[in-house]
C-alpha cells in the first residue's frame, strides 16, 4: 500500500524516515504494552527522565504504571543474548510529567537500543545512526559526544562521593565552572585541585580540535583508556560531510547509576533543548541484574513540533 | 543576531553597561519610553527587558539565547539552561530572618513564610527540620509580626527593611548575585558570540 506524502504531518513523515532508518539498520521493530509494573520503575525512579508516575490498580489487584519510558521496558522483557547482541527499535509513546505542561503529557520518541556483545563498532554504529536520524529531522544540527567516565574519573579525584560529588556533576551539565569552584570550597576541597576538572569542561568544540588536549588530561587522572573509547567513538564521522556537526562536550552527563561510556544529546537549530538523547547503559544492565551491555538513543518527536510546524 | 533577555530595573541597567563595555552596545535601550525589544544591526544582537523572574523562562525556552538571571531565581525555578558566569552584581543573600532573638523550639514545627518555596524546602529537608511552610507572594516580613510565622526565608540585601520590622538575619542559606545564562541549544548553534561576550564578561568581573 503506498500512502500519499500529503496526509502525513511533518512528524509521521520523520517518525517514519526514522523506523526505516533504523529497519535497513538491521533494527528489529520492538513493541510494548502501555502498561508495566509500577515497581520497575519505583525501583529505578532516578532514572526516569521526570519524577511522577501514571499509576492503576489492575483488575489482579497488581499496582500497575502507564509506561513512563521505554528502556526499562526493554532491558527488564528483552533476554540476555550475550555473546550475541540484540538490535531493536520502537516508536511508543510515554506518560511523563512536563514542566512546561504543568501536568503530565504524552510523549512520543523514537528509539533504538543494541543490548548483549555492544563493543566500540557498536557505539560507533548507534552514534551514526543518531547523527543520521538529526540529519532527517533538519539540515542544522547538532550531536555533541562525551565520555561519562572520563568525567568521573576527574570529579572522583576531587570529590570521589556524597553531596558534593552530586553537586559538581550538576554543575559540569549547566557548564557552571563557578559554581564547581564555589562547591570545592565548601566542601573543603584544597584550591586548585578543580582546575583539571575546570579544563575538561571547557573543551568544547570538534574532536579534531579538542581530542589531544583531551587525552593528555584524561592520562593525568589514569582515563586514558576511556580517551581512546572516545576518540574511536568520534571517529565514525571522520572524514564525512557530518563531522563538522559533532562536537565534543563533556556538560551532555548523565547519573552515572545508571549511564558510563559515551554520552550524547542532540540540537537542531530552532528547537529549545534536545530532540535526541542516548547512550552507554552498562550500570542499568548491572543494576538489573543482567551482565551484557548496552546502548541506546531516543528522538523526542513532540519536540520536533517546532521546527516541523515552521 | 544573539537574542538577550535582560532583567527590567536597576540591575538591568547595571548589567547592561557590562554588556555595552564588552561590545555589545545598543544606544537605545537606554533611551526613555515603553519599548521593550532593542536591536543594534551593526553589532547583531537584540535586547528584550522582561520581568525578572521571568528572564529565565525566556532564555529556557529559547526566545532568547541568554540573559541574566539572580540565583536565586535558577535555585528556585531550575531551569535547564548553563549558567555560563557570577556576574558578580546584585549581590545579596537568602536568608532565614526572624523576630530579633528568636529561638527555633525544635520541639514544634517551625513555620516559615516565603516567596521561595522550593529553596526553603530543600534547606529544612537537609536540615531534618520539620516545617509548615507558608507561600506569599509579597510583603514577607510582616507574617512574623501578625503571627502568620515563626521566621520568613528571603532575599535580603542591606537588611534595613528587615530591621525597620523589628526583623533580624537568624541564619544565611546562600549568597546570591546575577548569573549571566544561555539556552542550551541556542549555545550550539551561536556559539561564537556567546564565548566572545563570556569571555570580555568575565575580563569585566576579573577587574572589578
Amino acid at each position: 500500500m503506498f500512502i500519499q506524502d500529503e496526509i502525513m504531518d511533518a512528524e509521521e513523515r520523520i517518525s517514519f524516515l526514522l523506523r526505516e532508518l533504523y529497519a535497513k539498520a538491521g533494527y528489529s521493530r520492538y513493541r510494548m504494552s502501555k502498561f508495566e509494573e509500577y515497581d520497575l520503575y519505583s525501583r529505578n525512579k532516578d532514572f526516569l527522565f521526570s519524577e511522577g508516575v501514571i499509576t492503576f490498580t489492575d483488575t489482579n489487584g497488581r499496582l500497575m504504571a502507564l509506561k513512563p519510558d521505554v528502556t526499562l521496558s526493554i532491558v527488564k522483557n528483552v533476554k540476555d543474548v550475550y555473546p550475541q547482541t540484540r538490535k531493536l527499535y520502537y516508536h511508543e509513546n510515554v506518560y511523563r510529567v512536563s514542566a512546561a505542561a504543568n501536568g503530565f503529557r504524552e510523549q512520543t520518541q523514537v528509539g533504538l537500543e543494541c543490548m548483549g556483545n555492544v563493543d566500540t563498532a557498536c557505539v560507533g554504529e548507534v552514534l551514526k545512526l543518531a547523527e543520521q536520524s538529526l540529519q532527517l529531522c533538519s539540515p542544522r544540527y547538532v550531536l555533541e559526544i562525551s565520555h561519562l567516565d572520563i568525567l568521573a574519573a576527574l570529579v572522583d579525584a576531587i570529590a570521589p562521593g556524597g553531596e558534593a560529588r552530586e553537586k559538581i556533576l550538576e554543575c559540569a551539565g549547566e557548564k557552571n565552572l563557578h559554581g564547581i569552584s564555589r562547591v570545592c570550597r565548601e566542601y573543603g576541597v584544597r584550591e586548585g585541585a578543580e582546575d583539571g576538572l575546570l579544563q575538561l569542561l571547557s573543551l568544547y568544540g570538534p574532536p579534531k580540535a579538542v581530542l589531544a588536549r583531551i587525552r593528555a588530561l584524561a592520562k593525568e587522572y589514569g582515563a586514558e583508556e576511556y580517551a581512546s573509547e572516545l576518540a574511536q567513538a568520534a571517529a565514525v564521522f571522520a572524514g564525512s560531510d557530518a563531522e563538522s556537526r559533532v562536537l565534543i562536550d563533556f556538560s551532555a552527563t548523565g547519573d552515572t547509576r545508571y549511564y558510563n561510556g559515551i554520552a550524547f544529546k542532540g540540537f537542531i537549530d530552532g528547537v529549545p533543548g534536545s530532540v535526541l538523547s542516548g547512550g552507554q547503559y552498562d550500570n542499568l544492565m548491572r543494576r538489573m541484574g543482567r551482565k551484557d551491555k548496552a546502548v541506546g538513543f531516543a528522538v523526542f518527536l513532540d519536540m520536533l513540533q517546532r521546527i516541523t510546524e515552521g | 543576531m544573539l537574542n538577550i533577555a535582560l532583567p527590567k530595573g536597576r540591575l538591568g541597567e547595571k548589567v547592561y553597561a557590562m554588556f555595552e563595555k564588552a561590545g555589545f552596545e545598543c544606544p537605545e535601550l537606554m533611551e526613555p519610553g515603553r519599548k521593550l525589544i532593542f536591536d543594534n544591526p551593526d553589532r547583531d544582537v537584540r535586547y528584550f527587558w522582561v520581568k525578572p523572574s521571568d528572564v529565565a523562562i525566556y532564555v529556557e525556552r529559547g526566545a532568547a539565547d541568554i540573559g541574566v538571571a539572580g540565583k536565586d531565581i535558577l535555585m528556585e525555578y531550575r531551569p535547564e539552561v548553563y549558567e555560563l558566569l557570577d556576574l558578580d552584581v546584585g549581590k545579596c543573600r537568602m536568608a532565614v530572618a526572624g523576630p530579633a532573638g528568636f529561638r527555633d523550639r525544635e520541639d514544634r514545627t517551625l513555620r516559615v513564610a516565603t516567596k521561595f518555596v522550593r529553596i526553603t524546602r530543600d534547606y529544612y529537608a537537609s536540615r531534618g527540620r520539620e516545617i509548615e511552610l507558608i507561600h506569599l507572594n509579597g510583603s514577607i516580613e510582616i507574617a512574623p509580626i501578625l503571627g502568620l510565622s515563626d521566621v520568613i526565608v528571603d532575599i535580603v540585601e542591606t537588611g534595613t527593611t528587615l530591621r525597620e520590622n523589628h526583623l533580624e538575619v537568624l541564619e544565611t542559606i546562600v549568597p546570591i548575585s546575577a548569573r549571566l545564562i544561555a539556552n542550551k541549544a541556542g549555545f550550539k548553534f551561536k556559539t561564537e558570540p556567546i564565548q566572545r561576550l563570556m569571555k570580555e564578561l568575565q575580563k569585566e568581573v576579573e577587574a572589578k
